[in-house]
């Protein structure tokens, strides 16, 4: 369909990812007893994982 | 609920994906085919997550989770007995029908199987069917919008009929599958947290089990009922829902669950888009493992939501309640959010949320806009147009779709009880399909008389069991009774499994008897069609993964142990 579903699935969490992880960096102890940091270091990490998958897979 | 500038980030960038996964998809929508059923190119890890993506509406998100706080472990029943085993049985016996007969819809399969009238009952009640599902679902969504975020009902419903009106419109059922693919990773990851933390608060999974005793003793039942799901079937007072295990295993574990996940053609649709019988076959049977989990993820909160709720938490999160007085668990998932996501993650959280409506309502959409081309317009109005013709027709439909969506949106908003009695009457048109398409796919006597008068006894019959019974404590009217009151049910759980039990077996026997009495079909044109006329595909050479039977097997083996666990 001329479109790998990986590439926009990679991009769009390690879009989120980041910008979470960031955002928990710098809301550190408010934020927090820090989901927003962890959980965004997880999503970039699947993000990545995808995006590599679809690079292989080119 | 006060989003900042970072939620609003995260929903706004997530639909710019998914309007730009529509977009990028435009130029591949040539055919017909590429728009109704993705050209059938679509891998089997792609088509299994669209298919139980498709079925991860604003129901199963917000509806679930109320269940679990409502009635605990025993609603996981409707995974691991009212789904996983009609979706095997889908995968390994029913997907070479559909996908070898190369029919492109559900009512197109009974066209070739029985005859017109049986195709065109079908097609109907079902394209009326999805409009208003998917209007259900945009209702829904504005209500929760302007619940949490104070939105208007008006601009909700506008921008949410948009949004997919546009990625549908440019990129037909492939741009639908992709973004439940990206939805189904959206609720993982957003809703997952929200457990890890719920669990941390009520003092994990020991803490857990011990606020459900107090929630369930608080209640009158037996300690362990919010954490069993069989071993307090025994009798209907032995649990909240008021069901025993005959009516669970029958009326929900088959004939309710194989009458959806067998024959709805919203979820039989992805596995239609496939790019190889194997790959179809494979679809239900994927998408198996992750929906067999999704109760640790949908249920789990709920329950952790009443166990706070009577037995505390660290974090002192409570369930509202209603104005007359009674618990609303609705709210477990807007109060999760609330409560234990800080900004950024709820951001995540509310787009999850969001994800899912717009999903049900764009499954309804495709699926009509399908139903509508194929099997009412093609068949009915204009039989030989070159193919051209019917991609435009499609487009239209999706803009009558999303409209009719809109309207009936606004219908249950005024008048929410012509919306309740429209759902009372599509469930008795769906209870006795599954007997329909059991004995046309295994049975080659069975006659398109026969499945006609099947279907219609059997919708009657389901109307007239809800006419003659009530749930206790009800009165007479929309939740039944409304001809004589003969039969009290506990529960009107328990009423409904009746219900599609007594029209499965009154359209089996009337189907039957009215098969035996009429001419079926000959058997040169039931090739591909029905089970004993069929040859058998060779899978034997294949590794175990790729092989429907071992693999069903696999699922089924690990959805008992599932039920074992949590006896």
């Amino acid at each position: 369909m001329g479109l790998d579903i990986r590439v926009p699935i990679g991009a769009l969490f390690s879009l989120l990812g980041a910008l979470l992880a960031v955002y928990g960096l710098a809301g550190g102890r408010a934020l927090a007893g820090n989901i927003d940091l962890w959980w965004g270091l997880v999503l970039a990490g699947f993000g990545a994982a995808m995006l590599l998958l679809a690079w292989r897979a080119r | 609920m006060h989003p900042k500038a970072i939620d609003w980030i995260i929903m706004g960038t997530y639909f710019a994906f998914v309007l730009g996964i529509g977009a990028a998809l435009k130029r591949s929508m040539r055919t017909s085919t590429d728009f109704f059923l993705s050209g059938r190119s679509m891998p089997a890890w792609i088509t299994g997550l669209a298919f139980i993506s498709a079925n991860l509406g604003a129901q199963e998100v917000i509806g679930m989770a109320a269940s679990g706080a409502k009635y605990g472990m025993a609603t996981s029943q409707f995974y691991w007995v009212g789904a996983i085993p009609a979706m095997v049985f889908l995968g390994v016996f029913m997907m070479p029908f559909y996908y070898g007969s190369r029919a492109r819809s559900v009512p197109e399969y009974l066209r070739l199987r029985f005859d017109e009238k049986t195709r065109g009952l079908n097609a109907i009640t079902f394209a009326v069917m999805t409009v208003f599902s998917s209007g259900i679902s945009l209702y829904a969504l504005a209500l929760l919008l302007r619940l949490l975020l104070g939105w208007d009902f008006n601009a909700s419903i506008a921008l949410s009929a948009l949004i997919v009106l546009v990625y549908i419109l440019l990129g037909g059922l492939t741009s639908a599958i992709y973004n439940e693919v990206l939805q189904f990773f959206l609720i993982v990851f957003g809703f997952a947290p929200l457990v890890l933390i719920g669990l941390k608060d009520v003092g994990g999974w020991h803490g857990l089990v011990t606020g459900l005793h107090a929630v369930a003793r608080s209640q009158g039942f037996e300690p362990r009922a919010w954490l069993s799901t069989w071993g307090v079937m025994g009798s209907p007072r032995d649990n909240p829902m008021g069901v025993d295990w005959f009516s669970m295993a029958m009326g929900l574990g088959f004939v309710l669950s194989f009458g959806y996940w067998c024959t709805d053609f919203l979820v039989v649709q992805r596995a239609l888009a496939a790019d190889s019988m194997d790959s179809a076959r494979r679809t239900p049977l994927i998408a198996a493992v992750p929906k067999m989990l999704f109760p640790f993820l949908v249920i789990l909160p709920g329950m952790i939501a009443i166990a706070a709720t009577v037995h505390g938490g660290a974090s002192g999160l409570t369930l509202p309640r209603k104005a007359d007085g009674q618990l609303n668990y609705d709210m477990v998932v807007p109060l999760m959010l609330g409560k234990y996501f800080p900004s950024g993650m709820l951001g995540l959280g509310l787009t999850a949320l969001m994800a899912s409506f717009m999903t049900g309502m764009a499954g309804n959409v495709t699926a009509f806009n399908t139903v509508w081309t194929y099997d009412i317009y093609q068949a009915y109005i204009r039989r030989d147009a070159s193919d051209a013709h019917y991609l435009t027709v499609g487009r239209l439909a999706t803009v009558v779709g999303i409209g009719l969506s809109v309207a009936a949106a606004y219908l249950t908003n005024r008048f929410s009880n012509i919306m309740d009695l429209l759902q009372l009457l599509f469930a008795f048109v769906n209870a006795p399909l599954f007997a329909t398409f059991l004995l046309g796919m295994f049975w080659k006597r069975t006659s398109g008389h026969g499945a006609f008068a099947g279907l219609l006894a059997g919708t009657a019959a389901a109307a007239v069991h809800h006419g003659l019974t009530l749930p206790a404590g009800r009165t007479p009217g929309i939740k039944g009774g409304w001809i004589a009151v003969m039969h009290l049910y506990p529960s009107q759980m328990a009423q409904n499994f009746w219900t599609a039990i007594y029209a499965f077996a009154v359209c089996l026997l009337v189907t039957l008897a009215v098969s035996l009495a009429t001419r079926p079909r000959p058997e040169k044109e039931l090739v591909g069609l029905v089970y004993s006329l069929t040859p058998r595909e060779r899978t034997s050479e294949r590794r175990w993964y790729r092989r429907p039977a071992l693999l069903g097997a696999c699922v089924l083996a690990a959805a008992v142990a599932l039920n074992v666990m949590f006896w």
